[in-house]
């Protein structure tokens, strides 16, 4: 098992450096850069005081340099003005916009949008695995065909617009602030424990917002699942033999059931980690997502380009636990190397 | 006991009988005649007639069909200009379309409006005044425009009456028709999804055929890379991208920009999908008789194996269609899309970004509604087709 979970974590770094590259080339694709469109906006309006000070700050971002060593000094693999300091020495940029270290801008943001995202997972796992056992054992009742209509219309409603008709009708009938992460006489007062409440509650319209058409494509497969196992041979010889329903169910198919049922988890986490990102802006919470459309926006690289890793590495910590609950689960698969499903 | 039995029993002669007509195999199998349709029509044939039996897939076609038409057709359908701004009519609500007025029949119109200040709020009110009757205009010639870029036309299926309004489903800050964004929206909302597709589905079909077919490193170098895009979050990605368009250019590049983004991130589902059936069709007797008879690999792929396939890309490509819808929507929405004048549903949603404005009016809301029926009916017809896309099963 150790060796299993070493050599997983060992293949995200081919993965890690791969993705790191396409981040750079995505945030430096946009013509110029945050400083160079400063200078040039200065230059147009006629001030050049401040252009030689902008041009030590190029040099000292080392935007000058050429794109591959511009991308190994923002990794920390090559040696910058200041010797190696990028991200693998802990150095997460400069924001020009905020003039300020990365570090500084977003530090506050990360807690919530790791509490956001795994709430949102165990959301999903907590919510579709009943529902889901439930409307396979009783396929084709009246429970059954209202949770496939109503995760039908959950898989299908984005979960932007539901952020936003949600946001509508809580302020419409009932005068509630959703949007934000606390009540706004909370802001800047210290925490205490009707702060901790009132922040929970905010949080959980988010984690419904985002985990609704999770959670209905996970009951979907859960119970379809279930259902190919449910006619199989052995839970009719099991049921011959006398065990009890609930005792065959949990013992048998349950467990065959399960195994894709995890694996489908770790496919949905990219797009959770997505829905995230623009629930937050939509609802206005402070995670990444709202600072991410902000420094898109005024093309602030660095900072962009952290978030963008950020997330990435999140889905990819969210895709490795989920890998690992697997080879807990399937000794198939820390012995062997792969799911055969 | 048997033996006494059988004694028992009154011996009967039975005559041995011969059919002397030749016996001809075939009687014993003989099909009716729906029988012998089924297994002479062709296989699209029979895909179509197990599709037909998915009644909601069938009317979600219906229902998409009648959203497409809205694309060719914009000018005519809408009542004005999208962008025409009415500055009278700020945020003005919808006026519902009445048949009765008073009690006697008049036909399809709307009440006219009367406007005031509501000095508190500082905020244009709109109410309806029961004295005005504005009947509404059919086949009737209102806003200019041209015509496909070919003509200039005016003529429209409805209009407002002389002097009159229609905001059938309100006005945004600026007085622009609602009902008449959604129309002309349509157009770039739900091409977006078709274009993205397409080349999503080109870029699928050529990697998940190398992999598929010549398999070994090409196999393994397209499997890693698939695993690592699909790792990644889309929409921060599709975000990062479509911020690095260049403001300068024309909204039709940044249309064309937009749809490819939206495709370059996609393809990756449909190539595993293409690989996985290209991996199992490959040791079909027929691909190996043609690998064996000298066919090149384009040959074999193109023209003995993606026939066998074709039913299942449809499928999943018509499943993939929403997501990009929504990709598109998002960006715009966030403002990093379309932007004004281009007109799309995510544009218009653009407007309703401040819930505060969204309170008092909520009309501003109206795109979410054909947002959601399309991307509904998109994935209802993609199940019909995917369950068609069998139809031997």
């Amino acid at each position: 098992m150790l060796y299993y979970i070493f050599r997983r974590i060992f293949m995200m770094v081919p993965t890690l450096l791969v993705i790191s590259f396409l981040t750079f080339l995505i945030i430096e694709l946009p013509a110029g850069d945050y400083i160079s469109n400063q200078i040039a906006a200065l230059k147009s309006s006629g001030e050049s005081s401040s252009v030689a000070k902008l041009e030590f700050l190029r040099q000292e971002f080392s935007l000058d340099r050429p794109f591959f060593e511009r991308y190994l000094i923002w990794v920390g693999l090559w040696q910058g003005p200041h010797g190696f300091d990028g991200l693998i020495q802990g150095n997460w940029g400069w924001s020009f916009e905020y003039d300020k270290p990365v570090e500084q801008v977003i530090g506050p943001t990360l807690p919530l949008t790791v509490v956001l995202n795994f709430a949102t997972i165990l959301f999903v796992y907590v919510v579709s695995f009943p529902i889901g056992i439930y409307s396979a054992t009783r396929q084709y009742s009246w429970g059954d065909y209202g949770i496939t209509f109503i995760g039908y219309i959950g898989l299908a409603t984005p979960n932007f617009l539901l952020a936003l008709i949600l946001l509508y009708f809580f302020n419409r009938w009932f005068g509630l602030s959703v949007g934000g992460l606390m009540d706004p006489q909370y802001i800047d007062q210290p925490w205490s424990f009707d702060k901790a409440m009132s922040v929970l509650a905010h949080l959980i319209v988010p984690t419904i917002v985002i985990g609704t058409s999770g959670t209905a494509a996970m009951i979907r497969r859960l119970r379809a699942n279930l259902l190919d196992e449910l006619h199989r041979q052995y839970v009719t010889t099991g049921r011959a033999k006398g065990l009890k329903e609930s005792q065959l169910l949990v013992k048998y198919p349950l467990r065959m059931a399960i195994n894709p049922f995890i694996a489908d988890i770790g496919n949905l986490i990219p797009s959770m980690v997505s829905g995230s990102v623009i629930v937050s802006v939509v609802m206005s919470l402070p995670t990444v997502g709202p600072v991410l459309v902000s420094a898109l926006q005024s093309q602030d690289q660095f900072l962009s380009g952290f978030i963008l890793l950020f997330v990435a590495v999140l889905t990819l910590i969210g895709m490795l636990i989920s890998d690992l609950l697997l080879a807990v689960l399937d000794p198939r698969i820390r012995l062997g190397g792969r799911a055969s499903t | 006991m048997s033996i006494e039995m059988k004694d028992k029993t009154p011996q009967r002669v039975v005559e041995h009988y011969v059919d002397p007509t030749p016996f001809n195999p075939a009687t014993t199998e003989e099909m009716t005649a729906e029988q012998e349709r089924f297994y002479q029509a062709s296989q699209w044939q029979i895909m179509w007639w197990k599709f037909k039996r998915h009644k909601i897939a069938v009317w979600s076609g219906v229902i998409l069909i009648l959203f497409y038409l809205c694309v060719p057709f914009a000018e005519l359908i809408a009542p004005y200009d999208a962008n025409t701004r009415d500055s009278l009519h700020l945020y003005a609500p919808p006026q519902p379309i009445h048949l009765f007025h008073e009690g006697s029949f008049v036909g399809p119109f709307v009440y006219g409006m009367t406007s005031e200040i509501d000095m508190e709020t500082l905020q244009w009110v709109f109410k309806d005044d029961p004295t005005q009757v504005q009947k509404l205009r059919f086949f009737c010639s209102g806003d200019d425009y041209e015509f496909w870029g070919l003509f200039d036309a005016s003529f429209h299926l409805v209009c407002p009456a002389e002097g009159g309004t229609m905001f059938l489903l309100g006005t945004d800050r600026l007085g622009r028709d609602q009902f008449s964004g959604l129309v002309y929206g349509a157009r770039l909302s739900l091409t977006v999804g078709l274009i993205g597709v397409f080349i999503s589905i080109v870029l699928g079909l050529f990697f998940g055929g190398i992999a598929g077919y010549f398999g070994g490193l090409a196999d393994s170098v397209i499997q890693r890379s698939i695993e690592i895009i699909r790792s990644l979050p889309e929409l921060p990605l599709w975000m990062a991208l479509s911020a690095a368009l260049p403001v300068t250019w024309s909204p039709v590049w940044i249309y064309f920009g937009l749809t490819i983004i939206l495709g370059l991130l996609d393809w990756p589902g449909l190539a595993r999908a293409v690989r996985s059936k290209l991996l199992s069709l490959r040791e079909e007797e027929y691909a190996k008789a043609a690998v064996l008879m000298g066919a090149k690999p384009k040959r074999v792929i193109t023209r003995h194996l993606l026939p066998g396939f074709t039913s299942h890309i449809i499928a999943s490509a018509t499943l993939s269609i929403p997501s990009m819808i929504l990709g598109e929507t998002a960006l715009s929405f966030l403002n990093l899309g379309l932007r004004r004048p281009s007109i799309s549903w995510g544009v218009l949603l653009n407007e309703a970004q401040n819930i505060s404005v969204v309170t008092v009016y909520p009309w501003l809301m109206a795109p979410v509604l054909p947002i959601i029926i399309v991307v509904l009916a998109f994935n209802f017809l993609g199940d019909g087709l995917r369950d068609a896309a069998d139809p031997y099963k």
